[in-house]
C-alpha cells in the first residue's frame, strides 16, 4: 500500500513541475491520461447502453418539426407510446406495442416508442422530448400510474398535443380538455375464461396470481370466479396476492405452490405472464392466460386468454384525430365495442366447453348476462350484491369493488 | 400415513405443502444466491469487494440464455455466463488497480454498465424459447407429485454445493488460499514475501464474476428460466450483502443461500395452503431474518473477526 503511495507521489511531482519533460515522463503522462479516457469513456458507454436501451424505433425527425407539426395539417403526423416496462414482455406492455404496431401502419402516421419508463418525473422528460424532438403531437402514456401528476403537468404546457392515456381516469371539468383516457371491460373476457376453466377442472380447484388487491385486480378475479361458478357451482378459487406487478421469482413460487395444493387451472393478473404460464406448463396443469395470447408458451395446457385489443381503440382514436374530428375523453368498452378479445380455445378444451363459454361471450355482447347481477354474496357470506339490484359494466360502485365473491380463497387486507 | 392419506395428489397436501414448499423453494429459489456469494466471498477474501455482481449476475443470465437458445446446448450457456462474469470482474479489477480508484464506485459503475448492456443485447431474446437444464429427479421415489416437484434437484445447484466445499478447502489448505488471504489480511505483508496483491486480486475478482455470470444463468435456464428485463429482482445486491451475513466462509454462504430461499417461498406458500392475512409481512422475511441474526450475533465489544482487514469498508 505505502509503497504504491509512494510511487503516485513520485510520479506526481516529477511530470508536474518539469516543463522540459524528457521522454520517458512525457510517455508517462500520456499512459495515464490514455487511462483516464479509457476510464471516463467507460463510464460514458455504461450510461449509453442504459439509455439505448430506452430508446426504439425511426431515429429523431428534425429537431425543427416541434414547431411544425401543430402548421401542418393534421393529416401527417407523429404518435408517441410510452411504456412502463419492456415491449416484448408476454403482457401489459407486449399489448399496447401490438396497438402500436397497427397505428405505425396506418398512413400518415409515423410512430415513436420508449420503453422501461418508470412512473416519475422520467416519465414527463420521455413525453416532452417526443414531443420537442420528435414533433409528437399525439402522446399514448399506456401505465396507469402515469397520469396523476404526470400527464396533467405535461398536459397544461403543451395544450395542443393530445394525450390518451390508458386507466379510464378522465375527469370533465377537473382534468385539462387535451387529455383523454380509455381502458376496457376485461373482467368479461376473464369471466368467460373462467367458464372454459370452471368446465375444464378435475379438481375444482383454480388458482390466481394476483400482483395487488386494487379493484381492477379483484374485479377479474371475482369475474373469472363468477364464470366458472356459473358452470360449476362446487368450484373455488385460491387468490395469491405476490405484492407487486413483475415479480417473477415469486410468481414462479406462488403457482408451483398452488399446483402443490391440487390446483389444476392457474390464470394471473400480472403485468408479465410468461414465467407462470411456462410454470403451469411444466408442472402439467392448465393455465388460462392474460394481456396477450401465450399459446406458445404452453402449448399443451393452454385454455384460452383474456386479451386486451387496443389496436381497435388505437386506430379508432388515430382516425377521429386525423379527420380533425372531436374524441372522446372517456371512453370504455368491452366485447361489445371490441375493446377485448378471446385468445384461440385450446387443445384441452372440450367441445362443451367451447359451446358454453362462446354462449356467454354471446351474452355479454348482445347484453342479454350482466355478470354483477345480484344476489351476489362475498366470501364471508356477506350479501353485495342484493337479488333483485343488476350492477351493468358502466356502474360506478364497481370501480370501487372492495370484495371478493364466494368461493374464492383469499383476502384483501394485508 | 402421509404416504397413504395423500396419495390422491388432487386433494392436495394440506398443511404438509408449507414445510414442502420451503424446501422446495430453498431448492428452487437459492441457486443464484449461493453462486453470486461465493463469487463475492473469493473477491472479498483478497481484500477487494465487487458491488457489480448484480451487472453480472443480469448479464450472465443473459449469456446464458442467448448462448443456449443460438447453440442449443444450455451447459454450453453456463460456461458462456461465466466467461461474461469473467470479463466484467477483470475489467473490475484492472480498474481497481489503477491509482486512486474506489472499488465500491468502479463496482456501482460496472453494475450499471452489466445491466445496461444486459437490457440492450438481451431485447431480442426475450420472445424465442431456449432450452433449460433439466433436473434430476431426487424424489422419483414418491407418487406424491408436488413432493417429485419439490426434490427436483439441478445438476448446476449440486456444482455450486461442491464448490462451497472446495472453496473453503482452497482457503484453508492450500498455498494460493494462504496467499489470497494474506493479500486479503495485510497487502504489505503480502508484497514483502514477493507476491504481487495487484495480480493475486485480478485473479480473484475475474473468477469471483465467473462465479456470478454462472448464477445469472441460473436464473435464466433453470429457476424461474426464462430472460425478461425483470428477472432479477436484486439477488446479486442480496447476495453481497449475504456474504457478510455468512462471515466471509463459503460453506456458510451456502447455507445462508438456501435459508433466504426458502424464507422468499413462505409467503407465497401460506397464501395457498389458506393463511391469507398478512402476507405483505411475511413477503418480509428473508429481511427480518437477517436483521434477528445479526442482532444476535454482533457485539459491541468487537469487530468481526472474519473480515480480512484490507477490504475498503474495514478501513
Amino acid at each position: 500500500m505505502w509503497k504504491r503511495i509512494e510511487r503516485f507521489h513520485v510520479g506526481m511531482h516529477t511530470v508536474v513541475p518539469n516543463p522540459a519533460g524528457d521522454s520517458t515522463h512525457r510517455a508517462e503522462r500520456s499512459a495515464r491520461a490514455l487511462r483516464r479516457l479509457i476510464f471516463s469513456l467507460l463510464s460514458v458507454l455504461s450510461l449509453l447502453a442504459l439509455s439505448c436501451s430506452k430508446s426504439e424505433g425511426p431515429s429523431a425527425a428534425p429537431a425543427a418539426s416541434g414547431s411544425a407539426a401543430t402548421t401542418l395539417p393534421q393529416k401527417t403526423f407523429t404518435a408517441g407510446f410510452i411504456y412502463v416496462g419492456p415491449k416484448g414482455d408476454y403482457g401489459y406492455n407486449q399489448a399496447h406495442a401490438e396497438g402500436a404496431a397497427t397505428v405505425a401502419a396506418m398512413p400518415g402516421v409515423k410512430v415513436r416508442e420508449e420503453e422501461n419508463v418508470p412512473e416519475t418525473e422520467a416519465v414527463q422528460k420521455t413525453m416532452e422530448s417526443m414531443i420537442e424532438l420528435d414533433g409528437a403531437s399525439v402522446l399514448f402514456p399506456t401505465s396507469f400510474g402515469y397520469f396523476d401528476p404526470h400527464i396533467l403537468k405535461v398536459a397544461q404546457k403543451y395544450p395542443k398535443v393530445t394525450f390518451l392515456h390508458c386507466g379510464g381516469l378522465y375527469q370533465e371539468g377537473k382534468h385539462p380538455p387535451n387529455v383523454a383516457s380509455y381502458f376496457g371491460y376485461i373482467d368479461e373476457a376473464q369471466y368467460v375464461a373462467g367458464v372454459v376453466a370452471g368446465m375444464t377442472t378435475k379438481s375444482n380447484k383454480l388458482g390466481f396470481i394476483a400482483a395487488k388487491p386494487i379493484p381492477q385486480v379483484l374485479r377479474n378475479i371475482n369475474s373469472f370466479t363468477l364464470g366458472a361458478r356459473s358452470v360449476n357451482p362446487k368450484v373455488t378459487t385460491s387468490v395469491v396476492f405476490t405484492g407487486d406487478w413483475s415479480l417473477p421469482v415469486k410468481e414462479a413460487e406462488a403457482a408451483n405452490s398452488l399446483v402443490d395444493q391440487g390446483i389444476d387451472v392457474l390464470t394471473m393478473h400480472v403485468d408479465s405472464p410468461k414465467v407462470i404460464v411456462e410454470t403451469a406448463e411444466k408442472r402439467g396443469v392448465f393455465v388460462s392466460g392474460y394481456h396477450v395470447d401465450q399459446t406458445t408458451l404452453a402449448p399443451k395446457g393452454y385454455l384460452t386468454g383474456a386479451l386486451w385489443n387496443w389496436s381497435k381503440v388505437y386506430t379508432d382514436y388515430v382516425k377521429r384525430i386525423q379527420s380533425g374530428e372531436s374524441y372522446p375523453h372517456l371512453l370504455r368498452g368491452g366485447f361489445k365495442e371490441g375493446f377485448i378479445k378471446m385468445a384461440p380455445y385450446g387443445a384441452a378444451v372440450s367441445a362443451a366447453a367451447r359451446a358454453k363459454a362462446d354462449e356467454a361471450k354471446a351474452k355479454l355482447t348482445d347484453g342479454s348476462l350482466v355478470v354483477y347481477s345480484g344476489p351476489i354474496k362475498d366470501n364471508t357470506g356477506k350479501v353485495v350484491i342484493p337479488a333483485g339490484t343488476v350492477q351493468t359494466q358502466t356502474d360506478i360502485t364497481l370501480e370501487k369493488m372492495n370484495y371478493l365473491v364466494e368461493g374464492v380463497v383469499g383476502k384483501i387486507s394485508s | 400415513m402421509l404416504e397413504g392419506r395423500m396419495s390422491d395428489t388432487a386433494a392436495g397436501l394440506g398443511i404438509w405443502a408449507l414445510p414442502l414448499a420451503l424446501i422446495g423453494g430453498a431448492l428452487r429459489v437459492s441457486g443464484p444466491y449461493l453462486f453470486v456469494s461465493l463469487g463475492e466471498c473469493l473477491t472479498e477474501k483478497s481484500g477487494r469487494i465487487n458491488l457489480g455482481q448484480e451487472g453480472t449476475l443480469i448479464l450472465g443470465a443473459m449469456t446464458a440464455y442467448g448462448v443456449s437458445y443460438l447453440s442449443g446446448s444450455p451447459w454450453l450457456g453456463v460456461l458462456a455466463a461465466g466467461c461474461a462474469g469473467l470479463v466484467l470482474g477483470a475489467l473490475h479489477a484492472w480498474l481497481c488497480s489503477l491509482p486512486r480508484v474506489n472499488d465500491v464506485a468502479v463496482g456501482i459503475a460496472l453494475m450499471l454498465f452489466g445491466v445496461g448492456i444486459a437490457f440492450f443485447l438481451g431485447k431480442p431474446l426475450i420472445q424465442p424459447p431456449a432450452p433449460r437444464l433439466s433436473p434430476i429427479e431426487l424424489g422419483a421415489w414418491s407418487s406424491i407429485a408436488p413432493v417429485r416437484a419439490a426434490l427436483e434437484i439441478h445438476g448446476l445447484l449440486l456444482l455450486g454445493v461442491v464448490a462451497a466445499f472446495v472453496m473453503r478447502f482452497v482457503f484453508r489448505r492450500t498455498r494460493w488460499g494462504l496467499v489470497l488471504r494474506v493479500a486479503g489480511e495485510d497487502a504489505d505483508a503480502a508484497r514483502a514475501l514477493g507476491y504481487d496483491v495487484d495480480r493475486v486480486r485480478l485473479v480473484a475478482t475475474a473468477i469471483g464474476g465467473f462465479f456470478a455470470g454462472v448464477g445469472g444463468s441460473f436464473l435464466s435456464l433453470v429457476y424461474p428460466g426464462s430472460w425478461s428485463e425483470g428477472l432479477s429482482s436484486g439477488q446479486g445486491l442480496m447476495a453481497v450483502a449475504l456474504v457478510i451475513f455468512a462471515r466471509w466462509d463459503p460453506v456458510k454462504c451456502l447455507w445462508t443461500s438456501l435459508l433466504f430461499g426458502g424464507a422468499g417461498a413462505l409467503g407465497p406458500a401460506l397464501q395457498s395452503i389458506g393463511i391469507l392475512g398478512g402476507y405483505n409481512l411475511y413477503a418480509t422475511a428473508p429481511y427480518v431474518l437477517t436483521f434477528v441474526i445479526m442482532i444476535a450475533t454482533s457485539s459491541a465489544r468487537r469487530t468481526f473477526a472474519d473480515q480480512p482487514a484490507e477490504l475498503t469498508v474495514a478501513r
